[in-house]
């Protein structure tokens, strides 16, 4: 098989598998709103879907928790003394920690037992004392690192290397150029980010994510303003193609791609406007995942979601067992909690891995304004049926201190590995650009 | 001679023409299209006025105007239009304040410094968007368009962030010396930009020195800014850094550190001596790949999209693509690097103005924003709104995604993009915001009736007939109006009547900015 050949015939798998494509557009309306198990039979003999387990069918979710969370109040580790000494003001008594069956060195902060629920359900693990070398303490730079899973911080997204290595991205169709992109257009939304802008970590070099806050936004907006707009907008952006102009062709290219915005658009708007099954606190990022849920629920063939949680940059004020940084902790153990009680009623959970981490944890010692400043390591939480549960790996000590800063043990690339490789079924070598012992976070089959 | 290349297959899959000819295009062939073309190609588009007007001039002098910008008035930029201090670097007063701090572990002194060092930090993100909306209001203003596309295109190519190197003043007098020599000559650009505080910090040049020379700056200049890939060894890499160390800044100004230089023997790409960075970027230009390199550049952005250079496929390319290309290159060589030499004769080659080239480019997201205010003569809206659509569109000024710039051509467009542009122009036409920002429309009205000022005078009544007023108006924002386009259009303007009122010109409007076909030039 040549490279061309080669070529085609990815593309080609995608596209029988894009629901956003034209083709499968008209059907696409009709899955919305079913009951779940009906829905994945119908998706299962169209072929549209495959047997869980199968790589196709795996989505992750990225959770971001934005403003560096502080780990050491996220899982306490309240039999060290150390960490009583160090926070005099914010410490979480030990007595309040959750505790963890069979773990007695760490708890889980009082305000999760939502997480403590998904734990004991066999449905978490956390990865402790994540971090990566020469910790970087600026938001944007530790940020752009953990995105790019390139200690220089530079270069594309580690998600968007994946898309372009395995679905869509470059020498695949989406390359820019009339030769090559003969048949792009229709790449379905390989990952999308519920946000205003797509993080960095999703960009590629081809592949470039789909970003929205609302579905609202996901439409023109001209139709609101008149209503004899919108017939003759539909009837242009609808046309698919045009004879006499090559398929080659960037306006041949663009007419795809409004119909597929078009398709899209009406896929996510109808999914999104469905109702959940389980009630989902009132917070942000609850909403977020409760758009997500529908969105799989819906059969968007998306692999990948990205959502965001903010406010964990506690220099002031955080609070120990109560306040604000536990009532954080409290919105996204809740809203994971919620989310995994969704994904169940449809029948999806176990095709959903949710990943959870922030830019840095914070320093051992509080500071002098009841708050934490910016550190190092930190845990990560893995979410999903599919992972192997528990505490995986060892506190960080707590004595041995590299200026005040826990020192990391797992490279946060190797949790990366762990699932580029066990769940996405891709090599992590090429995406990672780099050889990371994968992790080990999911279940063998 | 225009001569239309064999065709295979059916008419649909015909290849439009390309033309070979790098002579002059001549003046009965320079008509409406090809000075819009130009105008979109060469700046940002035009009213109906300014097309005519190049139309009446003939192709020799719209492109002189154009290129030889410097007899246009311009704004000139004052030197203390932004604080130039704000990330300036401690004074010796300031550092023996800290020193002491640290020594006494005066938690509080050191915590009152920090925060003085943040609050300096949100001061320049502040400038920085200060910045972009400068630089963004200055395109759509400017009567030298070419000046701000060229100083863009430096921009992107010699691609600098504010993300890494955080200092605002730096990117702005990086941006004041790419417009600088915007067409002015290649070799200043490169000898100035290993001058470049921006520059330096953004390629760690500033940590450089002899015994522990970093290799970015040097790879950079060879693969990226220069040379391309293949044209240069790894070796030439790690000698070339080496010429480079001591080359570095203090504050607003290059130093060059004698100390830190590694003065020793060199070998790079063949040539042998002392040699420092000069003598460096002295050695590339005398590469016969860089000339290819920045001319095949120049016509990725004006002319096609081109395959990376890594896939070297150009063998693959039509015969007229590279026949242009070599001719473009030798004209940059015989120019001696001369910028403005080459836009000239790729401006007016017949090659410029083939049918296969025209509306067939997808504009960058700034070509869309200020392209729609200077053509369709908008008003400018929020430009705080713009600048945000700009970011959401993949586009943010100061802030490129890496040293590699914009990929541009059909990266810039997807799903979500696609519908950011299509809003945009809704809010640029009817002044209602996008989504997020506070509800309230902008009461500035756009009056749309000046565009067709044009058509009345050259066919009388024609203004007031929606198939003249479609036709018109399709012609001059998507380059033509094909009959399928057309007959929606027609109905919604013919809805209302025989009259045609600024209401439904502006609802024509925004069905017209949505059409798939906006998006190309």
């Amino acid at each position: 098989m040549d490279m061309r050949e080669q070529m085609i015939y990815t593309r080609r798998r995608f596209l029988g598998q894009g629901l956003l494509m034209a083709s499968a557009a008209a059907s696409v309306p009709a899955f919305v709103g079913r009951s779940a198990s009906a829905m994945s039979e119908r998706l299962a003999l169209a072929g549209l879907s495959s047997l869980p387990g199968v790589p196709d069918d795996h989505v992750l979710v990225v959770c971001q928790l934005s403003g560096g969370n502080d780990g050491l109040n996220t899982v306490i580790p309240y039999a060290w003394d150390e960490y009583y000494k160090a926070r005099p003001g914010i410490a979480v008594p030990a007595a309040q920690a959750i505790r963890i069956p069979g773990n007695e060195v760490v708890g889980l902060h009082p305000q999760m037992t939502g997480l403590k629920s998904l734990y004991d359900e066999g449905l978490a693990a956390i990865v402790q004392g994540v971090g990566y070398p020469n910790p970087n303490r600026s938001h944007f730079k530790s940020m752009d690192i953990w995105h790019t899973a390139d200690t220089s911080g530079t270069g594309d997204g580690w998600l968007g290397r994946y898309f372009d290595a395995e679905c869509c991205g470059y020498g695949k169709g989406e390359s820019g150029t009339p030769e090559a992109g003969a048949d792009a257009g229709g790449d379905g939304m390989p990952g999308i980010a519920i946000g205003r802008t797509a993080p960095l970590a999703m960009h590629g070099r081809g592949a470039k994510p789909v970003a929205f806050e609302s579905a609202d936004l996901f439409r023109w907006s001209g139709e609101d303003i008149h209503e004899s707009l919108r017939g003759p907008y539909h009837e242009a952006n609808r046309r698919g193609r045009e004879a006499g102009l090559r398929e080659e062709s960037n306006a041949s290219f663009l007419l795809r791609t409004a119909l597929d915005a078009q398709v899209s658009s009406e896929t996510i708007r109808k999914a999104v406007s469905s109702r959940s099954q389980v009630q989902f606190p009132n917070s942000g990022l609850a909403r977020e995942l409760a758009m997500v849920a529908k969105m799989i629920g819906a059969g968007i063939k998306t692999k990948v979601y990205y959502v965001n949680h903010g406010g964990f940059d506690t220099h002031s004020g955080q609070g120990g067992a109560q306040g604000r940084h536990g009532q954080l902790l409290n919105q996204y153990a809740e809203a994971m909690k919620a989310f995994y009680a969704e994904l169940k009623k449809q029948g999806n959970d176990a095709r959903v891995l949710t990943m959870t981490f922030s830019e840095f944890g914070r320093r051992v010692s509080q500071n002098a304004s009841q708050g934490t400043d910016h550190g190092t390591a930190a845990p990560m939480i893995l979410l999903g049926p599919m992972v192997n549960p528990g505490v995986l790996t060892a506190h960080p000590s707590l004595k041995d201190l590299d200026q005040g800063d826990l020192k990391y043990n797992t490279d946060f690339r190797s949790v990366y590995a762990g699932i580029v490789e066990g769940w996405l079924k891709a090599p992590s070598k090429p995406i990672l650009q780099g050889t990371f012992k994968p992790f080990d976070i999911v279940k063998k089959a | 001679m225009r001569q239309p290349v064999s065709t295979k297959g059916t008419p649909e899959n015909q290849r439009p023409v390309i033309h070979a000819s790098m002579s002059p295009i001549r003046d009965a062939d320079f008509g409406y299209e090809q000075a819009r073309h130009l105008l979109w190609r060469a700046g940002f588009g035009g009213t109906p006025r300014q097309v005519q007007t190049l139309v009446s001039w003939g192709p020799a002098k719209s492109v002189d105007y154009l290129v030889d910008y410097r007899e246009v008035p311009s704004e000139a930029v004052k030197a203390d239009r932004f604080d130039k201090d704000i990330m300036r670097p401690p004074t010796a007063e300031e550092r023996t304040q800290m020193a002491r701090a640290r020594r006494e572990r005066d938690e509080e002194a050191l915590n009152r410094l920090q925060q003085e060092r943040q609050r300096r930090e949100r001061l320049d993100r502040t400038q920085v968007s200060e910045m972009q909306k400068w630089w963004l209001r200055r395109m759509i203003e400017t009567g030298r368009p070419l000046e701000e596309r060229m100083t863009l295109f430096w921009h992107g190519h010699f691609a600098t962030s504010y993300r890494t190197i955080e200092n605002s003043y730096h990117m702005f007098m990086q941006n004041e010396f790419f417009r600088a020599s915007a067409v002015g000559n290649f070799a200043d650009l490169v000898f100035g930009i290993i001058r470049d505080p921006a520059m330096l910090a953004y390629l760690d040049n500033n940590n450089s020195r002899k015994g522990r020379p970093n290799e970015n700056l040097a790879r950079e200049l060879m693969e990226l800014f220069a040379l391309g890939i293949g044209n240069y060894g790894e070796q030439d890499i790690k000698e070339g850094a080496r010429a480079l160390t001591g080359y570095t800044f203090d504050d607003d100004a290059f130093v060059f550190q004698r100390g830190n230089h590694d003065e020793g023997p060199k070998r790079i790409l063949g040539r042998s001596g002392n040699f420092d960075g000069d003598e460096f970027v002295k050695i590339i230009l005398e590469q016969p790949a860089c000339a290819s390199y920045i001319t095949r550049k120049l016509y990725h952005t004006f002319v096609r999209d081109l395959p990376p250079l890594e896939r070297a496929e150009d063998q693959k390319l039509p015969p007229e693509v590279r026949g242009a290309m070599r001719d473009l290159a030798s004209t940059f060589l015989r120019a001696r690097y001369g910028i403005a030499p080459v836009l000239k004769r790729l401006f007016l080659s017949e090659h410029f103005y083939s049918p296969a080239f025209m509306n067939e480019q997808i504009k960058s997201p700034v070509q869309l924003v200020v392209g729609a205010v200077r053509s369709l003569n908008t008003p400018v809206r929020d430009l705080s709104i713009l600048n945000d659509a700009l970011d959401l569109m993949g586009q943010n000024l100061m802030f490129p995604p890496s040293v590699k710039g914009w990929d541009g051509g059909r990266s810039w467009i997807n799903t979500s993009t696609l519908y950011v542009r299509q809003n945009l122009m809704a809010f640029l036409i009817t002044g209602k915001k996008p989504q997020g920002y506070d509800p309230s429309a902008e009461t500035d009205r756009y009056d749309p009736m000046p565009l067709l000022e044009e058509l009345a005078l050259a066919e009388p009544g024609a203004e007031r007939r929606p198939e003249r007023v479609c036709d018109y108006l399709l012609r001059l924002t998507i380059g033509r109006a094909p009959e399928r386009a057309m007959r929606p259009l027609v109905e919604f303007l013919g809805a209302h009547g025989d009259r045609v009122e600024p209401d439904h010109v502006r609802g024509l409007l925004l069905l017209i900015t949505a059409m798939p076909e906006y998006q190309l030039c």
